[in-house]
């Protein structure tokens, strides 16, 4: 295949990057057993250009290609119909461009949704229908949720996003900023900034300090921790273990205090910016943040045993919401839902830095069921704790480096590609720029674009009453999704 | 005559006060094992007046039927209230074979509950009345044995001869009263949608079932279902109390054990409440199906009494 191998958040040119015919492209896509980063289509001049991202998650590398496509093409043969990791990559595609892919399998609406789209249906006398949300009982995000069941077990649930669309892509290519960037999911702004400031900062070839990179690394680390724990909590909760819902809500305040207390924003909004980041982790925040640490793992630890001996609890999470290793796999689940089907899929250690490099996550022994997306959580949590302790003693050498350091200009005509693993799993920021060094496309894909159907597949054949419990373990984004 | 004239206003009263301040221990209760201070034990009290003052919003697909389903509700539960033995064993209205027109009464009351929430066309109140009613199908003749055996032991119809069981069989009475009030327990947790039946604070429809059957009630409405709800479960822990209560302890003690065992239950109901999480949907058949056993254990042993196999 033709295709230019990159590393995790470098810059190339887009010139550099070997512009394939289209049906080729595609054909090559179909048989790659690599897993796709990105599909998207990108304005030029009178032709679309498309890119290819896939994940060479053994080498490390992101082979990337592109095509051309003559912008009265009014179909092609889609290419879901042979790799089907590509059904959400092409709808979105088809979404913004109106170029039909033949042949896909359930072509319909990603984020713009359509009054008279027709929601997939079941009949018989048995079979009745029940739709959930947008507007849901908790605080929460708008979905919809329509399930078609015969008596309490679904027979299959059809999710429609998009109700928060907000023209985020657009946006970042208008007005960059951080503040943006972090607001696009509130509950990953740490990882969502640090992508987005990879991204400006590789495309401009500019350096950051050391320290700011432990930094970053560190508050990373700290927000899969606080939400982390916070999911473990509401997983409980949401089976009516009061305990265990009020203890972890307690401890997951506790981190994200101590995130107040470095940046000012408890989800540390603020803290990091293009260039390095914007609060100092001094030698007494350092010691806090330890103690902090000890403390939390401590009650963490107490608690998980506690909840995964009781009885009532077991009895609900274990083989709830099974989904193979195999169809997660073919759907490309990613993160921490991948893993916890059994994946092993680390976008920290398969894009490795000087930083992960030496550390170590322990195994883990997925069951691919509810109470294996919460032991993960648990899993995660512990080798957090254990990371953000060896970033923070790394910390010690890099007091005097500068925190800030002038970011440079974009480079005209680049392409700049950023994974970082937020608690969720990969998000994947690409930036291009044109001739005159501004921003021409802006990419995101936030891990609940591969994962969303993952849920779907989750609740079949389980009954209705355990969807929240599924729901919860997933905890994907609807705002990452509808951007 | 007059002693019980008296006895029976103040059952009136307690079955009409007793139900917030149970709700308000439970939650009391519920908040000391989560580490939390808690509302006032009187909260569901105010929540209550202040849904008086709240606009009703009724679905323009509802008929006649939803709008009456609440007072109906209300109305069948209090009158069941009337037939239930509570304090020293008085029945506000005493007659012969209470128990039957009780059930009937109460099962009346749950028909309209019914009936109300799958007249709202909503998907979730159907999917609610549907669990409600598979629960009682289940719960509703396992507690008629249970009532049944135990009163015919005691050879008069009376609903209040259940206090007699310790008295008149001595051991064997205390063994049919253990075996009952655990089989009561089961009710009282699924009747009332308490863990691990039911989860009364969950905001998920999808998991709920007493809760979503009131879903579309508002203001005046939603007070009366709720308020109906703890009455029953005042009910509920009177009959509990009689079971246990020996019917010779003199009125000032047997009124104060009375509450005391109310007030023990809404601890325990709060304690579970904490400590175990709520059964899946289909387990919750086979934690029902205990209480039908059991029943079925009072009925074998009250029938080894009464024919002496």
């Amino acid at each position: 295949m033709n295709y230019i191998a990159i590393k995790n958040n470098q810059r190339i040119n887009i010139s550099d990057i070997p512009t394939v015919e289209f049906n080729s492209l595609k054909e090559q896509l179909a048989i790659s057993n690599l897993r796709p980063l990105a599909f998207f289509g990108s304005d030029w001049g009178d032709k679309i250009k498309l890119y290819t991202a896939l994940a060479d998650d053994e080498k490390g590398e992101i082979l990337v290609s592109s095509a051309l496509i003559d912008k009265n093409l009014k179909e092609y043969d889609s290419i879901t119909k042979e790799n089907h990791q590509y059904h959400m990559f092409e709808r979105e595609f088809y979404e913004q461009f109106g170029i039909l892919p033949k042949g896909h399998p359930w072509l319909k609406p990603v984020r713009k949704n359509l009054d008279s789209y027709e929601f997939f249906k079941m009949e018989g006398e048995q079979t009745h229908q029940v739709a959930v949300g947008p507007i849901h009982a908790g605080v929460i995000e708008p979905g919809h949720f329509r399930f078609m069941c015969s008596g309490e077990k679904v027979y299959n649930l059809e999710i429609m996003l998009g109700y928060q669309h907000r023209g985020v892509e657009d946006l970042m290519v208008k007005k960059p900023s951080n503040q943006l960037a972090e607001s696009i999911c509130g509950d990953s702004t740490i990882a969502y900034n640090m992508a987005y400031s990879q991204v400006m900062e590789s495309l401009g070839e500019s350096v950051i300090s050391t320290k700011a990179k432990l930094i970053r690394r560190i508050a990373l680390e700290m927000e899969r921790i606080a939400i982390h724990i916070g999911d473990m909590g509401a997983i409980l909760g949401d089976i009516a273990y009061l305990m265990g819902k009020e203890v972890y809500a307690v401890t997951r305040t506790l981190v994200i205090n101590t995130m107040l207390e470095i940046s000012g924003s408890r989800f540390g909004k603020g803290l990091i910016t293009v260039g390095g980041v914007n609060f100092d982790i001094d030698e007494k925040m350092s010691d806090k943040i330890i103690s902090m640490l000890s403390q939390v793992k401590d009650t963490v630890n107490k608690m998980t045993k506690a909840a995964l001996k009781s009885s009532t609890v077991m009895s609900r999470l274990e083989k709830t919401g099974v989904v193979s290793k195999d169809t997660a796999l073919e759907l490309n689940l990613v993160g921490m839902i991948g893993r916890s089907c059994g994946i092993e899929l680390d976008s920290r250690f398969d894009f490795c830095d000087e930083f992960y490099k030496d550390l170590e996550k322990k195994p883990f022994k997925a069951t691919n069921d509810a109470y294996s997306r919460f032991s993960i959580r648990y899993r995660e949590v512990k080798d957090s704790i254990r990371f953000v302790k060896k970033l923070l003693k790394k910390m010690e050498e890099r007091r005097a480096d500068a925190l800030y350091l002038e970011p440079k200009k974009f480079i005209p005509d680049s392409f700049a590609l950023s994974i970082v693993e937020g608690w969720r799993g990969e998000v994947v920021h690409i930036a291009t720029t044109d001739g005159e060094g501004k921003l021409s496309r802006y990419k995101i894909k936030d891990p609940s674009f591969n994962n969303w159907f993952g849920l779907a597949m989750a609740v079949r054949n389980n009954g209705v009453s355990d969807f929240p419990l599924c729901n919860k373990g997933f905890d994907l984004s609807y705002c990452g999704f509808d951007l | 005559m007059e002693n019980n004239l008296l006895i029976s206003i103040v059952n009136f009263i307690i079955l009409l006060i007793a139900p917030f301040f149970v709700i308000g221990i439970i939650k009391k209760t519920k908040a000391f094992w989560g580490g939390r201070y808690g509302v006032s034990i009187m909260q569901p009290l105010w929540d209550f007046l202040r849904l008086f003052k709240k606009r009703r919003v009724i679905s323009t697909t509802t008929s006649w039927i939803f709008s009456i389903a609440p007072i109906v509700v209300l109305t069948t539960t209090l009158c069941a209230g009337l037939f239930a033995p509570m304090i020293k064993g008085v029945s506000i209205v005493d007659v012969e074979a209470a128990f039957i027109i009780f059930s009937y009464v109460l099962g009346f009351g749950k028909f309209f509950a019914l009936v109300g929430a799958m007249d709202t066309g909503s998907s979730f109140e159907g999917m609610g009345a549907s669990r409600e009613a598979c629960f009682t199908t289940i719960i509703e003749p396992a507690f008629f044995i249970i009532l049944a055996s135990t009163i015919a032991l005691s050879g008069n119809y009376n609903f209040s001869s259940i206090t007699n069981l310790v008295q008149n069989w001595g051991s064997f009475g205390v063994l049919i009263t253990i075996i009952a009030v655990i089989a009561l327990l089961v009710m009282l947790l699924s009747e009332c949608s308490r863990v691990p039946v039911d989860d009364p604070t969950t905001h998920l429809e999808l998991t709920m079932i007493h809760e979503v059957m009131i879903l579309d009630n508002s203001g005046v409405d939603l007070a009366l279902c709720t308020w109906a709800n703890g009455i029953k479960m005042v009910i509920l822990m009177g009959l509990i109390a009689n079971f246990i209560i020996p019917n010779d302890l003199s009125l000032a003690l047997s009124g104060a054990l009375f509450l005391l065992i109310i007030f023990v239950l809404a601890l325990i109901i709060g304690t579970l409440e904490s400590g175990i999480a709520r059964f899946r949907m289909s387990h919750v058949f086979e934690f029902i199906f205990v209480m039908c056993s059991f029943a079925l254990v009072v009925a074998s042993l009250a029938a080894v009494k009464m024919f002496g196999v």
